[in-house]
C-alpha cells in the first residue's frame, strides 16, 4: 500500500470513528430522552395553568368550582419552577456528559436511572397532592399554609432523584479525568459537574427545612413551626435555584452556539471561571429575597446584596464573550463596520435564533434583577407582578427558549432522528410568537408592578379602589401576551412530537465548539474543584452563619398549621 | 490566562461602576436610615389582640418622638384592622403591623411601604405621607382563598382643603 492510500483509508475510519463519537450512545440517550419528554408534559400542562391565570385575572374567565386559582398557580410554579427546569436539565446533563466525556458505564447509568425513578414517583406523589386540593400552598409552600405530608416528600423526592442522576454525571467526569491526567477538561462536562456542585450544596437548605420542620409538622409529630428559619432555608435554596436553571442556558451558550454560528470558544479559562464565579456567588445571597421580611438585621440584609451584586463580574464575562464570538464569526465570514456581523449570523437556523431570543430578553432581564437586588429599591416592587415580570424574561424566556432551541435538536440526535427544514422553520415561528407574546406579557407585568397590583392574586377590584381599576388594562395585556405564549407552547408541544416520533430517521449532529487554536492551556487553579469548594463553603458560612443563629435565639412561638384555601 | 484588551476595560468599567452603585445604596442605607422594615420586636401571635398597641388598631397622634403618627394595623385572613386610615398630608407615621395567622403583606400600591407580616413578629417602616391621595392597601403575600379581599385604604388628606 502506498503512503498515500494509507493515509487514505486511516483518515476514512478515523472520520467514520470521529463520528460515532460524537453522537451519544444510545443507552445515555434513553435516560436522557426520559427526563426531557417529562419536561415537556410539564411545559404543556404548566402552559395551560399559565393560560388560565391570565384570563382569570384579566376578568374574562371565572374558574370552575372544582378548581381554585391558587391551585392552578401551584400546578403552574412546581410544573415550570420545578418539573421542567430540573427534568430538562438532568436529560440534557446526561447528554453533554456522555457527549463529551464518554459513554457512562453500566454502573453510572443504573444510578442515573435510579435518580430518574425516585424523582419520577416524587413527582406523581407531588402531583397527586396539588390535584386533590391538598396542597394549594404554591411552590415556595410558605409555611404555616400547611399541604399534605406527602406533597413536601414528592417534592424532596426530586430533587433526591436529581442528586442521583447528577452523581453519576460527576462519576463520568471524573473517570474522564483518571485517563486523561494532566489535560484541560472537556468544557462542557466541567460545566456541568460544577452546576451539580451547586445545586448539591443549594438543595441542603431546602433538604433540611422539609425533611426536619415541614414533614414533622405536616404529619403531626411537632406542632409548631419555626416560620422565619423556615423561609430562611427556603431562599437560601431558592436564589441558588434559579442559577442552577441559569447555567445550562449558559453551557448552550458558550459551548454549542459558537458551533453552530461556525465559530470557536472565546476562552476556555474564562468560560471555567465564570462558573466557578458563579459557583461561590449562588448561595450567600438568598436575603435579598427577604428584604422586607423582619426579625433579620439590616447589617446582614445589606452584605447579602453586596455579595448578590457581584455576579455582575460573571454575566459581564459571558455577555464579552457571546457577543466576542459573534463577531469574528461574522468578520471571518467577510463583514465590514462596526455592526456588519450581525447580517452574517444564521438567523434561518432555530439552533441559533431561540437562544439568541433569549439572550436579548436576558438584557432587560438583569437590569430588572438589579432593581429587584437593590436593597431599597426592592421596596417599591416586592411581591408586585413586577416580579412575575422580571423572571418571565429571565427563567422563563432566556433560560426556557435555550432549552426549547436545544430540545429540537437534541432529541433527533438522542433517537437517531433529524430536525427537517419544516419543523426547524415551526421552531422559528415558534420563537418569534414567544418573544411576542411574552414582550407584551412582561412589560405590562413591569409596569402594572410599579403601579401596585401584587402577584400570586387572583382577580379582584379591591372594593372598586380606582388603583385596582387602573392595574385591570395591564391584567386585560397580560392575558393577550399570555394567549400568544399559549399558542406557542402548543406549537412547541406538536414539534416535540413530531423530532420524538415522526421525524425521519437519520443523524442529527450534537454540536460542540473546539477551542480557538493557539489559546493559552487554562490554568490549573481555575479546574481546582477543591480551592473553589473551600471558598464557597467559607462565604456561605460567613454570610449565614450570624443571621441564622439570631434567627434561632431571637425566634418567638412557633406557628401552628393552617389550611386556608 | 489570557485576556482580550477590550474584555479587561469592560471588566474594569463595570465593575467600577457597580461599585459606585453599591456605595451609592450603603450610603444612603446606612447614613440616610433607607433602610427596609428590619424590626426585630416579637410577640405572642395568638394573644395579638391582648397586646400592646395591637389591642388598639388605628392611628394615634403621639408626642414628644420622632415622628407625628403611629399606624396600628392587624392583620388576618382575609382583613386588617382598621379598613380605613386617615392621615394628613406631610405627617411623619410608624406603620406597625403583624398577623394574627399565617404571613400576610402590608403593600401601600404605588408607595415604598411594603413589608412583610410574618406570624410572631412585627414590621415597622416609618416614612413621611407626602402625596395627598386615596391609597389601597393589599395583601401581596398569598394567604389562601380570600387573599385578595383583603384590603384596606390609606386616605392622605390636605387638613386645609375644604373641597371635600
Amino acid at each position: 500500500m502506498t503512503t498515500a492510500t494509507k493515509e487514505t483509508v486511516q483518515s476514512t475510519v478515523s472520520t467514520s470513528l470521529k463520528k460515532q463519537l460524537e453522537m451519544v450512545d444510545r443507552r445515555d440517550g434513553k435516560l436522557a430522552l426520559a427526563y426531557i419528554y417529562i419536561a415537556f408534559i410539564a411545559v404543556l400542562l404548566g402552559g395551560i395553568a399559565g393560560l388560565l391565570q391570565v384570563l382569570v385575572r384579566a376578568g374574562t374567565l371565572q374558574l370552575p368550582s372544582f378548581l381554585n386559582y391558587y391551585q392552578v398557580l401551584t400546578v403552574h410554579g412546581v410544573l415550570l419552577g420545578l418539573v421542567l427546569t430540573t427534568f430538562f436539565i438532568m436529560g440534557f446533563q446526561t447528554a453533554a456528559v456522555s457527549r463529551t466525556s464518554g459513554t457512562f458505564t453500566n454502573k453510572q447509568r443504573t444510578i442515573g436511572w435510579i435518580g430518574f425513578w425516585i424523582a419520577t414517583i416524587g413527582l406523581v406523589a407531588a402531583a397527586a397532592m396539588i390535584l386533590t386540593n391538598e396542597a394549594s400552598v404554591l411552590y415556595t409552600f410558605y409555611a404555616p399554609l400547611q399541604a399534605h405530608w406527602v406533597f413536601y416528600l414528592g417534592l424532596a423526592l426530586v430533587i433526591v432523584g436529581s442528586w442521583f442522576t447528577g452523581l453519576a454525571q460527576i462519576m463520568r467526569f471524573v473517570q474522564w479525568k483518571k485517563e486523561h491526567k494532566g489535560q484541560s477538561t472537556p468544557l462542557l462536562s466541567f460545566m456541568v459537574v460544577v452546576n451539580n456542585f451547586l445545586w448539591y450544596v443549594a438543595t441542603l437548605g431546602v433538604a433540611i427545612e422539609v425533611l426536619f420542620q415541614l414533614i414533622p409538622w405536616s404529619m403531626g409529630l411537632v406542632e409548631r413551626v419555626d416560620v422565619l428559619l423556615s423561609r430562611t432555608l427556603f431562599w437560601y435554596f431558592g436564589h441558588a435555584l434559579v442559577y442552577f436553571w441559569l447555567l445550562p442556558a449558559y453551557m448552550i451558550w458558550y459551548t454549542i452556539i459558537p458551533k453552530i454560528i461556525g465559530g470557536k470558544v472565546f476562552s476556555d479559562a474564562l468560560a471555567k471561571l465564570t462558573f466557578m464565579l458563579f459557583l461561590i456567588l449562588s448561595v450567600p445571597v438568598g436575603i435579598h429575597h427577604q428584604y422586607t421580611e423582619p426579625g433579620i438585621d439590616p447589617l446582614w440584609k445589606f452584605i447579602q446584596a453586596v455579595l448578590t451584586f457581584f455576579v455582575v463580574v460573571p454575566s459581564l464575562m459571558t455577555a464579552f464573550s457571546m457577543f466576542a464570538t459573534f463577531e469574528l464569526r461574522g468578520r471571518e465570514l467577510g463583514a465590514k463596520g462596526v455592526f456588519g456581523w450581525f447580517k452574517k449570523l444564521p438567523w434561518n437556523d432555530s439552533r441559533f435564533l431561540l437562544p439568541f431570543i433569549g439572550m436579548v430578553a436576558f438584557i432587560p432581564g438583569g437590569a430588572g434583577g438589579i432593581v429587584n437586588a437593590s436593597y431599597q429599591m426592592n421596596e417599591l416592587i416586592h411581591n408586585t407582578i413586577w416580579v412575575t415580570g422580571h423572571f418571565h424574561l429571565t427563567v422563563a424566556s432566556a433560560v426556557a427558549l435555550t432549552f426549547f432551541g436545544t430540545a429540537f435538536w437534541l432529541i433527533p440526535h438522542l433517537n437517531g432522528r433529524t430536525l427537517t427544514k419544516r419543523a426547524n422553520s415551526m421552531a422559528n415561528c415558534a420563537g418569534i410568537l414567544w418573544a411576542i407574546g411574552m414582550t407584551i406579557m412582561s412589560s405590562a407585568m413591569h409596569i402594572a408592578g410599579l403601579l401596585g397590583a401584587p402577584r400570586r392574586s387572583d382577580y379582584s377590584t379591591y372594593g372598586g379602589s380606582e388603583q385596582a381599576a387602573e392595574w385591570l388594562s395591564y391584567q386585560i395585556a397580560q392575558a393577550v401576551g399570555g394567549s400568544i405564549l399559549f399558542i406557542a407552547i402548543l406549537v412547541i408541544t406538536g414539534l416535540v412530537i413530531y423530532v420524538g416520533f415522526f421525524a425521519p430517521k437519520g443523524e442529527e449532529d450534537f454540536p460542540i465548539a473546539e477551542v480557538a487554536p493557539g489559546a493559552a492551556k487554562t490554568p490549573a487553579a481555575i479546574e481546582n474543584f477543591k480551592l473553589w469548594g473551600v471558598i464557597m463553603i467559607a462565604v456561605i458560612i460567613f454570610a449565614y452563619t450570624i443571621p441564622i443563629i439570631d434567627i434561632i435565639s431571637n425566634s418567638p412561638l412557633g406557628a401552628k398549621g393552617f389550611r386556608l384555601w | 490566562m489570557h485576556i482580550h484588551k477590550y474584555e479587561k476595560w469592560w471588566l474594569i468599567f463595570g465593575t467600577g461602576t457597580l461599585i459606585v452603585f453599591l456605595i451609592v445604596l450603603g450610603v444612603s442605607a446606612f447614613h440616610g436610615g433607607t433602610h427596609p422594615n428590619n424590626s426585630k420586636w416579637t410577640i405572642n401571635y395568638e394573644k395579638v389582640d391582648e397586646i400592646a398597641p395591637f389591642n388598639n388598631p388605628g392611628i394615634h397622634k403621639v408626642e414628644g418622638k420622632d415622628w407625628d403618627y403611629e399606624v396600628v394595623l392587624v392583620a388576618q385572613a382575609f382583613a386588617y384592622t382598621p379598613m380605613e386610615l386617615e392621615i394628613p398630608v406631610g405627617s411623619k407615621v410608624r406603620f406597625i403591623a403583624t398577623t394574627k395567622d399565617v404571613i400576610h403583606g402590608f403593600e401601600v400600591a404605588g408607595t415604598n411601604i411594603n413589608m412583610m407580616l410574618e406570624p410572631g413578629y412585627v414590621s415597622e417602616k416609618i416614612t413621611t405621607v407626602d402625596k395627598v391621595g386615596e391609597y389601597t392597601i393589599v395583601c401581596n403575600e398569598y394567604c389562601g382563598t380570600g387573599h385578595t379581599l383583603m384590603y384596606s385604604t390609606l386616605k392622605v388628606v390636605d387638613p386645609n382643603d375644604n373641597s371635600n
